[in-house]
């Protein structure tokens, strides 16, 4: 059986707005998948469509070689998904409604009691059993929708914006815990906190409006941005007609920009081709000739910043 | 797939067991059957050892509480969002469908059962006509079992529950009062007259009271029933148009 979900080639519309508009993406067991996107991109709809909840106006969802539409019973059971906001039946106790979907993942008998402490050690929810659904508070109801989903150790994890109102220290553990599970599980993960694609992703899918703006790793997503890696001087204005002549003798230079002069400063952005590291040819260049810089840093783009300048 | 309709049924029932729900709606439907029964049907002073008092007021109560309990089936589960936990578990529509719906039937079931006091003292003072009562017992669940149909298709429709209940309660309102004369009498000369009986024949007071006088009839168990399936499976295409919606 292969172990991956193939989503290929989604479409949706509701109504006038096209919400997803032609969405693929392969995870295999072993790859976490970030699927990051501005609120209202499209990404709890292709979430939606990839566990069958909805269903696509076109394209397929394809479960370890199962295709959700026409299978859907055999499909879903290979599913694990953490739904946006984590719904739960509210007036159950966390046992009550772990029990029951054991029942529906049709344990019985030792196996259920064991999937199910499995399930309440991992998410850490042992001395909430008892407590009813509703007066949980947001991290625990996420830790319960966590350990629902996780319950029948699916091959396949679909997680939406699991850490969403956890605190760090709850989202540190909830990182582990997909961490220590991705390597018998492929997971996409959607989230708008750029910090966990680059503590728990291995690649990274970016949506904007419906539309796949970028499908790589962090790295790359960071390289769609011009400004990375670019290497900021400041320095006295009379020096600068120079120091820009020799700068651009360097190669991998793609252009350079000089910024708010005063009388005593100027300000030269030097950005490089590509996103080369250009530093190591830039300080040579100033130390070879003696420059009297006043200051210089490499700027090293956040992803918070490529996500902004991609989806603006 | 008994399997998942019974842990579907299963777990409803837990649910209005463990919230006030179930109780308040027992409560009220006895509290109100008695009332109906000494009161407004002077049971007592008719002086006659049958239960026709109690049954007579079943159609207008159930048309109240019946949507009260359909109204969550679906839209709360729309409105919590725990419809999209369930339609992404290994289950199938119908599965959830009829799980939900029997365990609400469950319920009104033993809502009817719980009114055994009136039975016990209708013994007391005479002899009634048991086979009567039992009759007029299951008329009651089956017409119950009709606006339950009705009223978890329409809650299918929508996230609000007020809605929910309301659409629910003028329908099956609509079906009671199709076989009032009053008010075919209203439409007669208006239309055609076969459009009058098919009318009339779909009402289920009509069907209702031959079960109340002790008639089981065929025709009657059937129209129950298909119109139970009826609603039933467009509960489940409502469920499943939302789903490409």
């Amino acid at each position: 059986m292969e172990n991956r979900i193939i989503l290929d080639s989604l479409y949706k519309s509701f109504g006038e707005l096209q919400a997803v508009n032609n969405v693929s993406m392969t995870v295999e067991v072993g790859e976490i998948l970030g699927f990051i996107g501005p609120n209202g991109s499209g990404k709890s709809t292709t979430m939606k469509m990839a566990t069958g909840y909805l269903k696509a106006d076109s394209g397929t969802s394809t479960i370890c070689g199962v295709n959700m539409e026409i299978n859907p019973k055999e499909a879903k059971k290979l599913i694990g998904y953490l739904p946006e906001g984590a719904p739960a039946y509210g007036e159950m106790t966390t046992i009550g409604f772990l029990n029951f979907i054991a029942d529906i993942r049709g344990y019985y008998g030792k196996k259920r009691a064991i999937q199910i402490d499995k399930a309440v050690e991992r998410a850490r929810i042992k001395h909430v059993l008892h407590q009813q659904i509703d007066t949980l508070s947001k991290g625990y109801k996420r830790r319960v929708g966590l350990s629902q989903a996780i319950m029948h150790e699916p091959k396949i994890l679909i997680l939406d914006e699991p850490t969403d109102g956890l605190d760090p220290n709850q989202k540190h553990h909830v990182r582990e815990l997909i961490t220590e599970i991705s390597k018998t599980t492929a997971i996409i993960v959607s989230t708008h906190i750029l910090e966990e694609v680059d503590a728990v992703c291995s690649s990274v899918l970016l949506i904007n409006k419906g539309n796949v703006v970028l499908n790589g790793s962090s790295s790359e997503l960071r390289s769609k941005v011009e400004s990375n890696n670019s290497i900021m001087i400041k320095i006295d204005p009379k020096h600068s007609e120079d120091l820009k002549r020799l700068l651009l003798t360097i190669p991998s230079i793609s252009k350079i920009d000089v910024l708010n002069e005063t009388e005593s400063n100027v300000n030269i952005n030097v950005y490089p081709k590509e996103n080369r590291v250009i530093l190591t040819d830039v300080a040579k260049i100033i130390a070879d000739h003696k420059f009297p810089v006043k200051d210089i840093y490499q700027n090293h783009i956040a992803l918070d910043e490529a996500f902004r300048k991609l989806t603006v | 797939m008994l399997g998942n309709i019974y842990i579907i049924l299963k777990r409803e029932t837990k649910g209005y067991f463990s919230t006030p729900l179930a109780y308040i709606f027992i409560s009220i439907f006895c509290g109100l059957t008695a009332a109906f029964t000494f009161y407004l049907g002077a049971f007592l002073e008719r002086g006659q050892a049958d239960l026709f008092p109690f049954f007579e007021s079943h159609p207008w109560l159930l048309v109240l509480l019946v949507p009260s309990i359909s109204m969550r089936l679906w839209a709360e589960e729309r409105k919590t969002g725990s419809i999209e936990l369930l339609m992404t578990l290994p289950i199938t529509t119908f599965e959830a469908v009829i799980g939900k719906y029997l365990a609400a039937w469950v319920m009104i079931a033993i809502a009817l059962a719980l009114t055994f006091p009136m039975w016990i003292t209708v013994n007391i003072l005479g002899n009634p006509d048991n086979g009567v009562v039992m009759s007029s017992y299951l008329g009651s669940w089956l017409l119950a079992g009709q606006f339950l149909a009705i009223g978890s298709a329409l809650s299918a429709m929508t996230k609000n529950q007020v809605i929910a209940f309301v659409i629910s309660t003028a329908a099956c309102f609509l079906f009671v009062m199709s076989g009032v004369e009053a008010v075919t009498a209203a439409i007669e000369g208006l239309v055609p007259n076969y459009v009058i009986s098919i009318f009339s024949s779909m009402s289920s007071l009509d069907h209702f009271y031959e079960f109340v006088k002790g008639v089981i009839d065929l025709r009657s168990l059937l129209f129950y029933l298909t119109s139970i399936i009826f609603w039933l499976l467009l509960n489940i295409i409502i469920i499943n148009i939302k789903k490409a919606a």
